[in-house]
């Protein structure tokens, strides 16, 4: 059994427009020493399904399994999940800001959360463990910065003081939602090589959510790629880099620059993300597919195995997406089942084409 | 940077200091944000400059320079040859156009997308009425809007189409220059790749020329002519876009370089970061001589006491300029380097849990 393992979960927000069906239905599992990452653009569903896990999404009606070393974290009692929150499984958030409270010092933050979960360590104890968490994160001069307040930080450094809090019980899982965002490449970078030597020191589990594909190409031992609150593919890494099978996916990578050669034109999605109040029938991605085929339409796709390099179907790589499991690659093996599959359903594409087009 | 060309913009030793001033009725001057601290520069007629750089180092600034949004402390900003001083004319508020990073935050949310983009008609007066709607729904086909949405609120629109919306007004007066900041770096990958496609479109339809502020350098290498890179307020090298991207030569540029993300797992694992030691450092006392000099993995002496300036270096093209006293050879191994300093300084012990 995984340290986590969340088995179909469904997570919806009753608002006044309607249903909003959020996450339809995600299963994933992570392992101590291992990193899950979670891709897709803003809308997906990534937050949402981690949050609900740690019981931060208030209101929400939620199915479904995630269970913590065999434990159901969505059926257990508010005190019991509050003591495996920060203490079990930490969180980092995109904006430091919003989790770090402003008329604090970063420094008594550290000590209050450390303090909160176990009690028996003396305060000056819990302070010095503060400076060392600091200075392992690399702030200069932790013993005189531990008594600044998060405004005098720059974001790299509230980032950094972040992770220092969600390091400071030693948690088995860490879930880290865009923690880079909002940061420059640089930073980014030293935070990312940071997360993993410290990931692999204290060999916790970490989940990394992101829209971007560039920024855990190095990191990620299994990637899961979310489209409009559904998983539409699953693999180890290399197989999701170089053996993409769902367009969307391949449209994610496509849309990098300098992935289709220097100068080439970009190669963008069309159109926007899918309403999830009337999220659309059959397959969600169909209005903005160049594959699109008759029965996407109507039709829901789920998860299966896809095509493994040596020839056979490849259990951990699945792909939810009608096109045969052949259809492994960005190119050139796919160009050929584009126009089979463009052929086969010329009358709905073109329909669907003249409104992507309007909508984009 | 260099002199070739068909010059639309020129900066000569172009400074932008913010005072900051203390004291209740007789403000004193304690002190200057050096956010733009002595910048040549050139763009060329129809290209696009990109500029790239780490948050603070001055690139907002010196966008907001060029446009006239902030009057320069000192120097001299030429727009097709005439030095547009310290309150520009109003053909160059027309000529000369920006496109802000934000597209929540620049767009007023009460106001109907028409009048939005409409709004230059009206502070230059070159347009009303019927007229002036025609115009609007023209702009907002060019740029891909559907032109019934013309009465929509800007929160009915999504993050891509409301940086549309930035693009139509921008283009509104038919300007030469567009001064991007940072346009796609609020966006999804996906809808980034649609908007930089517009705007390529855009460039070829219009003859317009851009300046590109980003610091997504995969972003910037895949749009530019040419690349500058700023840090803390001065040019640290400049180059032809490929020409940078290959053969950088200064430290800063090979640090930016190897910090970009890449979406290939064989290539991220072997390219050798060189990660920076902490941020960039406060713009108010930049340090002297070289300002790279704290965070430069091949800092001496020198560079601590004279000022490297930005010239062509031995064996680079002429308009390939680098301000370093020790420019990176081929072949060098920043990475290495840097490994050995950082576990000297700042590698720190990690605790026993
Ligand atoms: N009006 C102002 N008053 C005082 N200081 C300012 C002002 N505007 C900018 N600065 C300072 O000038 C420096 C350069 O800022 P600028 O916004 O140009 O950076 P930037 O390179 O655009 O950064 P980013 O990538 O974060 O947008 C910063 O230190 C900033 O705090
Ligand atoms: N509390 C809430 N009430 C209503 N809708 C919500 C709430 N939280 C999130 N949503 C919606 O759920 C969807 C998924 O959100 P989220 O998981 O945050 O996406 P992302 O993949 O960007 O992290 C979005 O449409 C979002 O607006
Ligand atoms: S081919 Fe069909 S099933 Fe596959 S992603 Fe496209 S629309 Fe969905
Ligand atoms: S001048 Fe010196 S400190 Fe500055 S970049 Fe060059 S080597 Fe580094
Ligand atoms: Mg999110
Ligand atoms: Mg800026």
């Amino acid at each position: 059994m995984s340290l986590l393992e969340v088995h179909d979960l469904k997570v919806s927000f009753d608002t006044s427009d309607g249903v909003v069906k959020a996450v339809r239905g995600v299963s994933f599992s992570v392992d101590r020493g291992q990193t899950l990452g979670i891709v897709g653009e803003s809308g997906s569903g990534k937050s949402v399904s981690t949050q609900t896990l740690l019981g931060l999404t208030g209101g929400a009606r939620i199915e479904g399994r995630a269970l913590f070393e065999g434990q159901d974290l969505l059926t257990m009692s508010e005190d019991h999940l509050r003591r495996i929150r920060g203490k079990e499984i930490a969180m980092i958030f995109q904006d430091p800001l919003s989790s770090l409270h402003p008329l604090y010092k970063v420094g008594r933050q550290i000590v209050e959360m450390i303090r909160q979960h176990e009690p028996e360590v003396t305060k000056q104890q819990a302070r010095k463990r503060a400076v060392e968490l600091l200075g392992m994160v690399g702030i200069p001069q932790p013993d005189q910065r531990v008594d600044d307040y998060p405004h005098q930080f720059s974001g790299g450094m509230r980032q950094r003081a972040m992770i220092a809090m969600a390091l400071s019980l030693n948690p088995k899982l860490i879930v880290a939602d865009e923690p880079t965002t909002a940061l420059d490449a640089t930073v980014q970078a030293q935070i990312l090589d940071l997360m993993l030597r410290l990931q692999r020191e204290f060999d916790s589990a970490l989940i990394m959510i992101t829209h971007d594909l560039g920024v855990i190409a190095d990191l990620a031992d299994n990637v899961l790629v979310m489209y409009g609150g559904k998983p539409v593919e699953q693999a180890d890494r290399r197989s999701l880099y170089y053996r993409p099978h769902h367009p969307y996916t391949k449209g994610l990578l496509e849309s990098i620059p300098g992935s289709s050669g220097a100068k080439d034109r970009l190669k963008p999605i069309p159109g926007q993300p899918p309403s999830l109040i009337n999220p659309p029938t059959g397959c969600t991605f169909h209005p903005r597919c160049p594959y699109i085929m008759d029965r996407c339409v109507t039709d829901e796709p789920q998860l299966r195995p896809v095509l493994d390099a040596d020839g056979g179907t490849n259990p951990n790589h699945r792909s939810a997406c009608w096109l045969p499991i052949e259809a492994i690659g960005l190119k050139p093996e796919a160009e050929g089942i584009r126009q089979e599959a463009v052929a086969v359903g010329r009358t709905t594409a073109t329909n669907i084409t003249t409104q992507g087009a309007e909508a984009q | 940077m260099s002199q070739s060309g068909d010059a639309l913009v020129k900066l000569e030793g172009v400074y932008k200091h913010f005072p900051i001033k203390q004291g209740i009725f007789f403000k004193k001057e304690v002190g200057r944000v050096h956010a733009v601290d002595g910048v040549d520069l050139e763009v060329r007629r129809g290209e696009t400059l990109g500029i790239v750089g780490e948050s603070g180092c001055g690139k907002s600034t010196l966008a907001r320079c060029i446009t006239g949004l902030h009057p320069i402390t000192k120097g001299r900003i030429l727009f097709e040859g005439q030095d547009i001083g310290r309150s520009p004319g109003k053909a160059f508020r027309r000529d000369v156009q920006m496109i802000f990073q934000d597209p929540y935050g620049s767009l007023n949310p009460r106001r109907r997308v028409g009048s939005i983009i409409g709004d230059p008609f009206d502070i230059h007066g070159t347009a009303s009425g019927a007229e002036r709607k025609r115009r609007v729904q023209e702009l907002m086909e060019l740029v891909g809007l559907n032109p019934e949405h013309f009465n929509r609120f800007p929160a009915e629109f999504s993050g891509g189409q409301r940086q549309r919306i930035g693009v139509a007004r921008a283009l509104a007066l038919k300007p030469k220059l567009i001064v991007c900041d940072e346009p796609v770096s609020a966006l999804d990958v996906s809808i980034q790749a649609q908007v930089i496609n517009l705007l390529k479109d855009l460039q070829d339809e219009l003859g317009l020329t851009y300046i590109f502020i980003a610091h997504d350098l995969s972003v910037v290498r895949y749009v530019s002519n040419r690349v500058a890179v700023m840090y803390l307020g001065k040019i640290a090298e400049g180059a032809e876009g490929e020409e940078l991207y290959e053969r950088p030569r200064h430290p800063y540029t090979n640090a930016l370089l190897s910090a970009a993300s890449v979406a290939d797992p064989d290539a991220a694992e072997k390219r050798e970061r060189i990660v920076l030691i902490g941020d960039v450092p406060s713009p108010i006392k930049p340090p002297s001589g070289c300002r790279f000099h704290p965070r430069c993995p091949k800092a001496q002496e020198t560079c601590v006491g004279e000022v490297p300036v930005l010239i062509a270096r031995a064996g680079d093209p002429a308009d390939h300029v680098t301000a370093c006293h020790f420019p990176v050879e081929a072949g060098e191994h920043l990475a290495r380097e840097q490994a050995a300093i950082e576990q000297l300084s700042t590698e720190p012990t990690l605790p026993s849990a």
